[in-house]
């Protein structure tokens, strides 16, 4: 999770994807799950992975947010705010889009 | 997040040797401009020379399967080669990131749409100078800058990430701040400000292009002040010239990167073929993996075994992998010598005395990069 809160905040009405030149692949020989970037590959995290393989683009954070709560069996207001966070640092650094 | 490195070798057979991240594809030597620190090597291979199609289906079959994960098509210029976006789409097909290395001269409506169709994923376009006059002379090819600005145009229009890549030297380092204004311009995501690394062609002309060491701190005063704007993703490449410790060259010999040379030898650097005395291995002769794994080449200098002093008893032997192998041969005649880069160098005067050169130089005069024409 970013260490400091972005700019950019989304709302759970917003629907990001990911930006073209970016997406999520999983590494089969390493066994990880990197976002492929321009020039590099960043490591993805589980809990990324599992924001991020619900976006599409259409889909709004909120509906997101209600399906990874039910399925983790959490506090939905505190997947709010791991999910607002992270969809926020990386729509800021252009790597998902509105 | 961090960036992604690698861990696992092939099956756990050859566990101490990681499986590769990236593949620098130099499809074709062959290139409408003619610029004097050009990466490629003095003697630059022919058309006839060239991998067919097949040949490049089938490696990057092999490097996907081996866990590359971006392939960089590069050159040369690689759109001089038809079967460009065959083997892109073919590369995208197999999951693989697709990066286009180019000059952007080749670059119109068409083959834009035709790049776009077939999946590529991000453009590296090179620029010479933002100065038109100047950037004519340093890749001695007409009224260039026009082409590549039309070539960004293109390129963002489509909706592809734009990486714009300087190469930086002793003529164009006091723009660098109208370099990264035509990067905010253009609306490119990142810009690469590349000091000129001197092997080849560049170490040729590099008494004619090495800066100064006011000129160095000058650049480095420029990137500093447009990182802290934010808002443009800047990757500096400083000279190694002027550090006191060398470059982990390619992040170490065989370590995560692979370069194919456009008939088929397989590197692990683009100038590794300058060591005359190691034998590459061709991928019309043997499958990738074999020359990653096994192969006399990649063997050589992998890991810290092959070091010398002062490398062997040095703290820092796994942070800077000896530094440059082609740099130590070009400069002491010996690939095994520590990089002369390094302040612990016994050679490291050779270093100085190039910087005390190029400072005294007044010649501007290149020796263009050409099929033939090294002396």
């Amino acid at each position: 999770m970013p260490s400091q809160m972005p700019h950019l905040m989304l709302n759970e009405n917003d629907c990001p994807g990911f930006s073209r030149g970016y997406r999520l692949q999983h590494d089969r020989v390493r066994e990880q799950w990197v976002i492929q970037a321009p020039e590099r590959a960043l490591l993805a995290d589980p809990i990324a992975v599992a924001i991020l393989q619900e976006l599409d683009g259409r889909t709004p954070i909120g509906t997101v947010i209600d399906r990874l709560a039910e399925r983790y069996e959490a506090p939905r207001d505190q997947i709010a705010t791991d999910v607002l966070a992270l969809l926020s640092d990386l729509t800021e650094k252009r790597i998902l889009r509105l | 997040m961090s960036e992604a490195t690698h861990d696992k070798g092939e099956n756990g057979r050859t566990a101490h040797i990681p499986a590769p991240m990236s593949l620098l594809a130099e499809l074709t030597h062959r290139c409408p401009l003619s610029c004097p620190y050009c990466s490629n090597p003095v003697e630059l291979e022919r058309k006839a020379q060239e991998l067919s199609t097949d040949d490049w289906l089938r490696v990057l079959e092999e490097a996907a399967d081996m866990g590359v994960l971006q392939v960089h098509f590069s050159g040369g210029e690689p759109m001089a080669r038809p079967d460009l976006y065959t083997l892109i789409a073919h590369a995208h097909k197999l999951n693989l990131y697709t990066n286009l290395i180019t000059s952007g001269v080749l670059i119109t409506p068409q083959t834009m749409k035709r790049l776009d169709e077939n999946g590529l994923d991000h453009v590296q376009l090179s620029f010479q100078d933002t100065d038109g006059p100047e950037a004519d002379r340093l890749s001695d090819f007409p009224q260039v800058q026009p082409r590549k600005l039309e070539a960004a145009r293109l390129i963002t229009q489509a909706g592809i990430p734009l990486t714009l890549n300087f190469v930086l030297q002793k003529a164009n380092i006091s723009r660098i701040p109208d370099m990264f204004a035509l990067a905010r311009q253009l609306d490119a995501q990142r810009v690469e400000m590349a000091h000129t690394q001197y092997y080849g062609w560049a170490l040729k002309n590099r008494a004619a292009l090495l800066p100064s060491r006011t000129q160095l701190e000058e650049a480095s005063r420029y990137v500093a002040a447009e990182e802290a704007k934010g808002g443009l993703a800047i990757d500096y490449v400083t000279p190694d010239y002027y550090a006191e410790r060398p470059k982990p060259c390619m992040g170490g010999w065989g370590q995560r990167f692979l370069n194919i040379s456009p008939s088929g030898y397989v590197l692990p650097c683009h100038a590794a073929e300058t060591i005359s005395s190691l034998k590459f291995d061709n991928v019309r002769d043997h499958s990738l993996s074999h020359v990653w794994y096994h192969s006399q080449a990649f063997m050589l200098f992998r890991g810290t075994d092959w070091m010398p002093e002062p490398c062997a008893s040095c703290a820092r032997k796994e942070i800077d992998w000896g530094g440059c192998r082609c740099q130590a041969l070009a400069l002491t005649g010996d690939a095994t010598q520590t990089d002369p880069v390094c302040s612990l160098s016994p050679h490291r005067h050779l270093i100085d005395e190039a910087i005390a050169e190029a400072e005294r130089a007044e010649t501007q005069t290149f020796l263009y990069r050409r099929m033939g024409s090294h002396p």
